[in-house]
């Protein structure tokens, strides 16, 4: 008896998606360091995926037919990176691929996009990703100058002219490094000091020392977390007055908690998803902050962090890009990303062009201060 | 124990020809690519780790020497890339000849320690020296493998020319495992003492096996680097130094096709574990476990019991039909 | 001056959590003879555990108990099941599986505990203590004070107590400590489920100075081995000067020659104390046997 109802259950469920999903889905590819010391940026990342895969099926997927995002684990590792690319384009058949998370995994894969002419829209901030220009490869993520600029324009309000930089040994704290070597030398600071720190370091006591030592006005420190914490808390330690400036890297609630009181007084450089209550109404970004906090909360139960804002923004400019080319295929949607103009996202308001495919400005950010355990942004 | 050459070496490469065709494609041919580099560390660690009875945490870091310096000779320097590699194979053979020589003097887990220390500060360097490596995200735009001239730019042709290369370094390995240093290496299962007495140099040994080793690594550094064209530190870290130690144990510690079995499975395993990303790492060290405690032999001697049991079963019903 | 003792004071901090792990290696060393290379995840274990037990609304005070006990039977299970049934397998394949047995303790733990980093409290507040006009972290001199009792009562138990005499003899010559009617197997048990104990509370005293994550063992493990080898295997005193030894050259590094290059220098110091003083510098003198 039960056998015809259950039969009848199947057909209808099989002309259900027979009929929302007559096309063949559009197939796109991901590679993020969700795991290895690089988890903390791709964890974010391959949910938003995941996340934007349903969001775009349920409302009726791209140009009538339905979206994949194959999603590969690199494990922070760049053998893994250029395997998974080659095999999202030689077994997966993707017409355009987001990420890596990590800017040297970024780099080692560039050329194998670019042979294969399919798009890589990556997730990594490094400049030498996008400058110069290949025509297969995009960026989301603020430039690291633009953080750099967003800083010593308050360190120049504020009186500041001896500097000193506390950068992590990684790929991120060495793009920092080279930026604010040049920005800071190019807008007359000088640099009093020059320290570095491993990723995985414990103790800053000793370069904050010999930064005191030199007489330094502001300290600007370069990593993600866990380090900068460590080097809030040993800033506490010792007492130190001078201001403390802090990467975008760290706008994360993560920072807060980790860095405890030591947080207090801390300024940074932060893209609006941080104090998305603090943007004002009229703000093109506004909407889309919103949307995207509420549904990744609600999805996973915390809310999101920029890195995963990276993704989120790759994924919405690449679907713009074929609602605009009217078709998916890598060379389109290549060419329709190179005239997109004025497209809010998560981290900023994206223009790419034929010699600008990053596409955000120093407006991306906001100086922010961290103020009784939240983000006040500074006028 | 003399081991029949074809079925060292001959085999085995015969089988490593022949995987292409049965995986085809450009992301197959790239994770069999991996697969044969990893396999030239296997073959020198069987000899160091299953023979000479060391373990190495620092052949990594041979393998990022010899890659760096190959990268510099050839982009900084602008070398030719034949030059570039001798270059860098011969600075990492230098330098395991300059650590080895102290060190396989003392007992106990020396080498052990002595490695795991070069190998760190080796990675500091290739992170630190950022005018000269391009720092921690790498080092890009490595000239592809080059002879006379000739770019090797085809997947397959590298394919084929590292098999080759694996190739005569299984003879060689095979050779050496049936000369005189390893005769004096396999007197280590008895009394080193009782061998020095008699002449043997177990030393002398165990330091040509170490050196040598550190040569294969450096060998599959170079053709790493100018067959990625981009070289990071984080490929040469201490994690990857375990990994290597963990394939000579999945190939049996002492068997050298086992060895360069083992650095296929290590090196496939994960891509075919991509489903289960989180627990990959954890799948490894049950596998690493698992292999220890019910096969010490390995691979090779899953292989041989595999072969015991399907030529019992072969022989079973003709012993049945003699009973009956 | 003041930079000079801040450097010092800084490195003695730093060094005190390198020797910490590095007891624990000493231990099951001085018992069996093996590198344990999961003692850096019995560490992180401790102050992961500590940090799940506050997460889930213990008190701090609990969750460090019941952090410390978990760990301590994690040891002790590791040896029942994965070294003892080695039995007298080479010691090659137990160091081995000591490197299997971290795989899988950090693969757990990043799987039921996550990724993320965390921190604990410091157990005596916030306020840095002046010494000499440097700063040094109240939950250093907690750290300092844990290790030397560590080390006093490990100097006791192996001098003055039956289980820490029969606990050498069986490192010393297995055979003839059973012939005496020592259980071998009895004290290797012990030396994995104390090690795992003293990583433990390592693991979370060090934990709101330094953080902690799923995969922080690695490098402790890597701190605390080079601690023990520049300090002598074997001996607690030198495992805990090893580790300071350690932590001040890398502080001293990075305050008067380069912090790009600090891990390098103090490696470098390593290999040279290995090369000409191979039993470390509190080692006992290896005698060979023949």
């Amino acid at each position: 008896m039960l056998g015809w109802r259950w039969l009848v259950v199947i057909v209808m469920g099989w002309v259900g998606t027979g009929l929302a999903w007559a096309a063949e889905p559009i197939v796109f590819g991901a590679v993020v360091s969700a795991t290895g010391p690089a988890a903390f940026l791709g964890e974010p990342q391959k949910n938003t995926f995941l996340l934007l895969e349903e969001e775009i099926n349920a409302a009726g997927g791209l140009d009538g037919r339905p979206i994949t995002i194959v999603v590969y684990d690199d494990e922070s590792d760049v053998n893994k990176c250029v395997l998974a690319v080659r095999r999202l384009l030689d077994q997966d058949k993707v017409v355009a691929i987001f990420g890596p998370s990590l800017s040297g995994n970024t780099l080692a894969v560039t050329k194998v996009a670019a042979a294969a002419r399919v798009p890589l829209i990556s997730m990594a901030a490094a400049e030498k990703i996008v400058r110069p220009v290949d025509p297969w490869v995009f960026n989301t993520p603020q430039l690291d100058r633009h953080a750099g600029i967003t800083i010593l324009q308050h360190a120049k309000a504020a009186g500041h002219k001896r500097l000193a930089l506390l950068t992590v040994s990684d790929g991120y704290g060495q793009a920092g490094r080279q930026v604010l070597q040049e920005l800071i030398s190019a807008q007359g600071f000088s640099l009093v000091a020059d320290e570095v720190y491993g990723p995985k370091d414990t103790d800053m006591t000793a370069q904050l020392t010999k930064i005191v030592g030199a007489g330094a006005d502001a300290l600007i420190c370069w990593g993600t977390n866990p380090g900068p914490a460590v080097v809030a808390r040993n800033r506490m330690q010792l007492g130190l007055s001078i201001p403390l400036y802090m990467s975008h890297g760290v706008a994360s609630p993560k920072f807060i908690e980790l860095a405890g009181p030591a947080a207090e007084g801390i300024l940074l450089p932060a893209g609006r998803l941080v104090a998305v209550d603090q943007v004002p109404d009229g703000h093109p970004q506004k909407a889309v902050l919103q949307a995207y906090v509420a549904a990744y909360t609600k999805r996973f139960g915390m809310p999101p962090s920029s890195f995963g804002g990276y993704a989120h923004d790759a994924v919405r400019l690449v679907a713009a890009a074929v609602r605009k080319a009217g078709v998916a295929e890598p060379a389109a949607i290549r060419d329709a990303l190179e005239n997109l103009q004025n497209v809010a996202g998560v981290s900023g308001i994206y223009s790419y062009s034929a010699d600008n495919h990053n596409g955000l400005d120093a407006s991306a950010f906001l100086m922010v201060s961290i103020q009784g355990s939240t983000w006040k942004v500074l006028p | 124990m003399r081991r029949p050459f074809w079925l060292q070496v001959a085999v085995p490469i015969a089988v490593m020809g022949l995987l292409p065709l049965v995986f085809p494609g450009s992301y197959s041919l790239t994770v069999l690519i991996l697969s044969v580099l990893h396999a030239m560390h296997a073959v020198g660690l069987c000899l160091l780790v299953g023979h000479a009875g060391q373990i190495s945490l620092g052949h990594g870091g041979f393998y990022g020497l010899a890659a760096y310096t190959s990268a510099i000779l050839s982009v900084r320097y602008a070398l030719p890339v034949e030059v570039a590699m001798a270059g860098g194979v011969g600075l990492t053979v230098v330098v395991a000849a300059l650590l080895g020589l102290p060190t396989l003097r003392l007992r106990g887990h020396a080498l052990a320690m002595a490695t795991l220390g070069l190998g760190i500060i080796l990675n500091i360097l290739f992170t630190e020296a950022v005018e000269l490596t391009g720092g921690p995200s790498g080092f890009v735009g490595i000239p592809r493998l080059s002879f006379a001239g000739v770019v090797v730019d085809r997947d397959g042709a590298v394919y084929g020319l590292l098999v080759a290369v694996l190739g005569a370094m299984m003879a060689l390995a095979t050779n050496i495992l049936n000369s005189r240093v390893g005769r004096a290496l396999r007197t280590l299962h008895g009394s080193e003492a009782a061998a020095e007495a008699m002449g043997v140099d177990v030393a002398q040994a165990k330091r040509v096996v170490f050196v040598l080793s550190a040569g294969f690594s450096a060998l599959a550094g170079v053709l790493y680097a100018h067959y990625l064209t981009f070289i990071a530190p984080s490929s040469f870290g201490f994690l990857f130094s375990v990994e290597l130690i963990v394939m000579v144990v999945l190939g049996g510690m002492t068997s050298i096709p086992g060895a360069v079995a083992g650095a296929f499975l290590v090196t496939w395993l994960p891509e075919v574990l991509r489903a289960f990303e989180n627990v990959e790492s954890l799948l490894f060290g049950i596998i690493l476990l698992g292999c220890i405690r019910f096969f010490p032999q390995g691979l090779a001697g899953a292989g041989a019991s595999v072969g015991r049991w399907i030529g019992a079963l072969l022989r079973c019903p003709r012993g049945e039909q003699d009973r009956g | 001056m003041a930079p000079l003792i801040q450097y010092l004071m800084g490195g003695l901090t730093l060094g005190s959590t390198y020797g910490l792990t590095a007891l624990g290696f000493t231990l099951i060393w001085s018992a069996t003879g093996i590198v344990n290379f999961a003692q850096g995840e019995f560490v992180m274990l401790g102050g992961m555990l500590a940090v799940a037990g506050v997460a889930v609304g213990l008190s701090q005070l609990w969750a460090i108990l019941l952090a410390v006990a978990g760990t301590t039977v994690v040891g002790a299970m590791v040896e029942r099941t994965m070294i003892r049934p080695l039995g007298r397998r080479p010691v090659l394949d137990v160091v081995i599986v000591t490197l299997g047995v971290a795989m899988v303790v950090r693969g757990l733990v990043m799987l039921f505990l996550g990724k993320e980093t965390h921190v604990l409290e410091p157990f005596s507040g916030h306020v840095p203590l002046r010494v000499f006009g440097a700063a040094i972290m109240a939950q250093g001199v907690w750290v300092l004070a844990t290790a030397a009792a560590v080390v006093g009562g490990l100097k006791v138990f192996f001098s003055a107590t039956l289980e820490g005499k029969a606990m050498q003899a069986c490192a010393h010559d297995p055979v003839a400590a059973s012939l005496v009617g020592i259980s071998v197997p009895r004290m290797t048990l012990l030396s994995f489920a104390l090690s795992a104990l003293l990583g433990a509370v390592g693991g979370v005293l060090i934990t709101p100075i330094t953080m902690t994550s799923y995969d922080v063992g690695i490098l402790l493990g890597l701190k605390g081995f080079a601690a023990c080898v520049l300090g002598g295997l074997g001996s607690p005193l030198g495992a805990m000067a090893g580790g300071i030894l350690l932590g001040v050259v890398e502080s001293l590094t990075a305050g008067y020659l380069s912090s790009a290059y600090k891990d390098a220098v103090a490696l470098v110091v390593l290999l040279a104390v290995l090369f000409f003083r191979p039993t470390g510098l509190f080692g006992p003198r290896d005698v060979t046997r023949v």
